[in-house]
């Protein structure tokens, strides 16, 4: 019974969604569906892609070609996703309603120290351990907002925030741009076939953008003087992942599986070429220091890969394969604190985050979030990582590193939370949702941080009574 | 509200109602005295339930706390009080660092046909005492509150039942990854009331 499903389900998603591309060659599956092609959906050459959904298995469907996009809205998914909520929700089963008096009691008198502590004497915290700080992370964002077309696509990147304090974003062909000190908004491009915009990524200068497109192509835009500087072809299939290293870098990962190196000065700029991977490159990331490249793919595998090594011409072997995630790797952040750490995240099947020594390959720890990851940020700041989530809670979750105890759980999306940026000042961070909108988030403290620990040794230093011994 | 009259052994709703309400007003008074979120000259001592009960002399919190449990009284008049949660949050950071939760099962039978239902005077009054020397011993568990804190009280009713005027919604107030000890409960047939707590866990 499968089986009659099978292939036509795959040919009508297939077909319609690379309709205009060259059909993959390295892939096994596209042969099966060379042979077997039965018919193909009306009217689904020009659209993207959405096909009839009447006969077709969407499940099923899902789950063979895209792992990650799972948009089924059975209702078997739906009473699983309430039945999920209301476990997961561990307090409220959801039937009632929490009230509180909206005229508060007062707060104790200035001044007033707990004076508890006089009478119990202290067995277990030592005085620095006692005066741990609690920062305040504000549980609503700062700021939303809209999105529109922005699309629900797990394997695209489509935010960045510059340097120069720009958040640009792609919302189905359209390329905008919003400054963040001035809060204006600038449409950078559109394109028309070659699109949708696949994935864009700020250089480190702040000035231009490096924009993937649906057709293999990446172009280079000035974003000062809103131009196209150039065009970078090399790929055969839709551009998911970029990202540069340093200046004239830009490494650009594909659907075909193929990761290039360009160098976006010279006329040749194909400067390397990776292969490695089996499906769909969906994470880029260069460390910091700029000597490895850290690739994820569909294929559940994460590449490390050297900088020398990448740069010869001829199909270079990567550093590492590292294959333990069950699921999509699309989510991966290098550690600014710590070098040759890497975080990556895993998709719906595998819910990790786990922690590499790129050096050794070795992994040094891992967790399960109970939910698909997509983003990963590291703080610059503290010793945190916040990790993205998809179903059920759509939430952004703030972890302490190494303890990797959450500090807080960040609500408010109402789909997956797609895509993170940081602010270039390291303390905010920018989300993207399924849900069309952007999101702000104070997440990893604020500037004028640094007055409450003076307020807090004051406490301290004053009555003998805080002394040990009592009775 | 005044005290509640204890016919013997005989427990209305009113009754009942009025007895659990008593008994929060005086539990959530007992918490706050003995976590110290007010300083202890606010409080006076009176004698309740065969035991010295702290009472918080503050106009303000007072009426507050007078307030609320009046309101109580009348949800579990109705039936409609699910549970009453006492939050106690830092005031400099807003994050919730005990959570004392008490969960009422009320005894449809009685709101519905108006049954009453019998148990001893000392009996209820026992469970409370129990309730209570918990609180109070409380402090040898519970981590030691470092910073200046407010108290909030939150109510959770069924979905479909009245909001009074001045009353708002309100979140959960949850705190990650929490230690929790399990109180013991207060049962007067009509209304059980388990207690328990929840704390931030100081690892």
């Amino acid at each position: 019974m499968a089986k009659v499903f099978q292939t036509p389900t795959k040919s009508v998603l297939q077909s319609s969604r690379w309709s205009e591309r060259l059909p993959l060659r390295e892939q096994a599956s596209p042969d099966f569906l060379s042979r077997k092609t039965p018919r193909k959906t009306p009217g689904c050459h020009n659209d993207r892609f959405i096909p009839t959904r009447k006969n077709v298995d969407l499940d099923l469907a899902n789950y063979l070609l895209a792992k990650e996009n799972s948009v089924a809205a059975s209702p078997r998914n739906e009473e699983y996703k309430k039945q999920l909520a209301g476990n997961m929700l561990r307090d409220n089963d959801g039937n009632s309603r929490i009230l509180s008096f909206s005229s508060k009691p007062p707060p104790p008198p200035e001044g007033f120290e707990n004076s508890r502590k006089a009478l119990y004497t202290q067995n277990i915290a030592s005085p620095a351990k006692a005066k741990k700080l609690f920062r305040h992370i504000p549980q609503a964002p700062e700021r939303t907002l809209d999105a529109p077309e922005l699309l629900d696509d797990y394997y695209l990147n489509l935010l960045d925030w510059s340097s120069n304090n720009v958040v640009a974003i792609a919302l189905g062909n359209t390329v905008y741009l919003w400054d963040a000190t001035t809060s204006s908004i600038e449409e950078l491009m559109t394109v028309g076939d070659e699109g949708p915009v696949t994935s864009i990524c700020w250089a480190p200068d702040g000035q231009y953008i490096a924009i993937g497109l649906n057709n293999a192509d990446v172009q280079l835009w000035d974003s000062h003087s809103l131009r196209q500087v150039r065009s970078l072809k090399g790929h055969c299939a839709r551009v998911g992942a970029l990202a540069w290293n340093g200046g004239p870098v830009l490494s650009s990962g594909g659907r075909d599986n193929v990761i290039f190196n360009h160098d976006v000065r010279i006329r040749e700029h194909i400067t390397g070429r990776m292969t490695a991977h089996e499906q769909e490159v969906c994470g880029l990331k260069w460390s910091p220091s700029g000597q490895q490249l850290a690739s994820g793919g569909n294929d559940n595998l994460l590449h490390i890969w050297d900088a020398a090594a990448a740069s010869s011409q001829g199909p270079s072997p990567y550093l590492h394969r590292l294959d333990d995630h069950q699921a999509a790797v699309k989510a991966l952040a290098w550690c600014p604190f710590q070098a040759n750490l890497l975080a990556s995240g895993g998709g719906t099947a595998d819910r990790c985050i786990k922690f590499w020594n790129t050096h050794t390959g070795a992994c040094v720890n891992s967790i399960d979030t109970q939910s698909q990851v997509c983003a990963l940020q590291w703080s610059k700041h503290e010793k945190e990582i916040l990790s993205s989530h998809g179903f059920s809670q759509n939430q952004l979750c703030l972890w302490k590193y190494p303890s990797m105890v959450k500090m807080t759980e960040l609500t408010g999306h109402t789909s997956r939370v797609l895509h993170l940026a940081q602010s270039p000042d390291g303390y905010t961070i920018a989300s993207a949702a399924g849900d069309e909108t952007l999101r702000f988030w104070q997440v990893f403290g604020s500037p004028d941080m640094s007055r409450l620990p003076a307020k807090v040794k004051t406490v301290d230093s004053r009555s003998i009574l805080h002394s040990r011994n009592i009775r | 509200m005044g005290t509640a009259q204890l016919t013997r052994d005989v427990i209305t709703l009113k009754g009942s109602a009025a007895i659990v309400s008593e008994f929060f007003c005086y539990a959530v008074n007992s918490i706050l005295f003995q976590r110290g979120i007010y300083p202890t000259e606010n409080f006076a001592k009176v004698k309740k339930y065969g035991l010295t009960m702290l009472i918080c002399e503050d106009e303000k919190v007072k009426t507050f706390i007078n307030t609320v449990t009046k309101q109580m009284g009348d949800w579990l008049e109705t039936g409609s009080l699910e549970r009453v949660v006492l939050v106690i949050a830092s005031i400099a950071s807003g994050e919730v660092l005990e959570r004392w939760s008490f969960n009422i099962e009320t005894d449809k039978e009685v709101t519905e046909k108006g049954v009453t239902r019998e148990k001893p005077d000392k009996e209820i009054m026992t469970d409370i005492q129990g309730v209570m020397r918990q609180i109070t011993s409380s402090v040898t568990f519970l981590p030691h509150l470092d910073e200046a804190c407010t108290f909030d009280l939150l109510v959770y009713t069924p979905p479909d039942s009245k909001v009074p005027p001045l009353w708002g919604e309100s979140d959960a107030r949850l705190i990650n990854n929490p230690q929790v000890v399990k109180l013991r409960s207060v049962d007067t047939k009509v209304h059980r009331v388990d207690a328990m707590v929840a704390f931030k866990y100081d690892g």
